[in-house]
């Protein structure tokens, strides 16, 4: 019961789902502001959600329909899963187990796996072009970002715990203030850009050339759930750089402003990152995050192992 | 769930495809312009997506050529309903400096069910915007 309710309320699908919708206007907002337009009311993204869900749910022809309508609820049921874990260690590090942090990265690359299958069992040639996109993407951005997430393991004496690691930065000062955390850090936002499939790293969906690419073929509450599922991950993503990075979360006086105000900073940062870049072509994305971002993350590993 | 509702809650956010079936690109341009920072349609939760099937209005210009009807026909069914039709420009309305051609036997509102008429060759940005502000009000009273 109580499992269940962490699950679905809080810190879980409700809890996430409506702060997603809040960092994704926040998003928009600024967005708007960058380009000097006044941008969509506060509610918008729900009203979008909303309206998603009342539309009719074309399915087209020819396509593995199990697959096709499953695959967006394959990758809500793992995003909230992740954020439901992610806060739990939040609020209350003693419910760490070790190695809580390989299932979180195992289960942050299902969303991406679930966009995949969609496109694929959609049976149209675009969204497949699409999903191969996503693919590469996929193989590009995890090796900077597991690179990039090493580093907290290895300052916090090697353990693969999320706990052992608050704990350590609530001792020792933020992981971000050394060298090492703070080279990790860059990599590991470059690579979230990237997780979150947003401009530069958009090309999997690229509106302009491939019409929505992977959810060409999408409408209705499917396309919604696969539209929350974004918006969570807006507000999970950057919650596991800030507790594994920033020293996670406090609940007192001046700490829940100081909090907010860390994924605040992260959130703008990832909005003004898509706003001022162009798309890549998906053989630059590979190229630019296996050669730099890479290269960043594994001079801040070997920093981290000579203590810095 | 009624009709009403669903019509209120697309009136909130309208999710715009963009279909040109053989304008000469100006009312293309001027829609566009609705865009751009003077106007900004997103203030009203309007934004251009890229599949018909993610779309709530479909919005046609220019005079529909005869190889253009099957594809628009097409277009249209593919689009999740309910959705609703805007036609801009002269040419969409009647045939404007096309009339009596060859080439263009039908009119938009003879293929599709249009909502919205915005005539002008081209019509300017402030002209679509009242258009579009008469139309979600006329879908808000019909939900009552
Ligand atoms: S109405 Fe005028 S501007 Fe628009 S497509 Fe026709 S000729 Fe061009």
């Amino acid at each position: 019961m109580n499992a269940l309710f962490s699950y679905l309320v809080f810190p879980g699908f409700l809890f996430t789902a409506g702060i997603g919708c809040v960092a994704s206007w926040l998003d928009r907002k600024v967005t708007a502001r960058v380009q000097w337009r006044v941008g969509p009311p506060f509610f918008q993204p729900v009203f979008d959600l909303a309206k998603l869900m009342v539309k009719e749910t074309v399915i087209p022809r020819g396509c593995v329909r199990t697959l096709f309508l499953g695959a967006p609820l394959f990758g809500l049921a793992a995003v909230t899963l992740v954020s439901t874990l992610i806060w739990k260690i939040l609020l209350n590090p003693e419910t760490a187990f070790a190695g809580d942090l390989i299932v979180i990265l195992y289960l942050l690359m299902i969303p991406g796996l679930s966009v995949i299958i969609g496109g694929f069992s959609s049976r149209n040639p675009i969204a497949s072009l699409g999903a191969s996109r996503e693919m590469k993407l996929m193989l590009a951005d995890e090796l900077p970002f597991i690179l990039a997430v090493s580093v907290p393991i290895i300052q916090a004496k090697g353990s693969i715990s999320l706990g052992f690691i608050l704990g350590y930065q609530e001792t020792y000062g933020m992981i971000l203030g050394t060298w090492s955390g703070a080279l990790a850090f860059i990599a590991a936002i470059l690579a979230m850009q990237a997780k979150l499939a947003l401009v530069p790293f958009d090309m999997a969906e690229a509106e302009t050339e491939l019409m929505g690419g992977v959810m060409v073929e999408y409408s209705g509450p499917p396309l919604a759930v696969f539209k929350l599922t974004r918006i969570m991950m807006l507000f999970t993503l950057p919650m596991l750089l800030v507790a594994l990075f920033m020293g996670g979360v406090r609940f007192s006086g001046f700490g829940i402003l100081w909090s907010v105000l860390k994924f605040a900073l992260l959130l703008v940062l990832v909005t003004l990152i898509r706003n001022t870049n162009p798309r890549l072509r998906i053989d630059q994305a590979v190229r630019f995050l296996w050669g730099p971002v890479a290269g960043i993350a594994a001079v801040a590993v070997v920093l981290a192992i000579l203590g810095l | 769930m009624n009709m009403g509702f669903k019509l209120n809650a697309l009136t909130r956010s309208l999710w715009v495809y963009h279909l040109s079936t053989g304008s000469c690109n100006n009312c293309d341009i001027e829609i566009l312009d609705c865009l751009t920072p003077r106007y900004d349609l997103e203030r009203f939760g309007i934004t251009l997506v890229g599949s018909p099937k993610h779309a709530d209005v479909l919005l046609v210009t220019g005079n529909m050529t005869l190889k253009n009807i099957p594809r628009v026909k097409k277009v249209y069914e593919s689009m999740a309903k309910p959705g609703v039709v805007i036609a801009v420009g002269t040419c969409a309305l009647g045939h404007g400096i096309f009339k009596g051609s060859y080439i263009c036997p039908q009119c938009v509102d003879e293929v599709l069910p249009v909502n919205l008429y915005i005539p002008g060759c081209p019509p300017k940005p402030e002209a679509i915007l009242a258009g579009v502000v008469k139309l979600i009000k006329h879908l808000r009273e019909k939900k009552t």
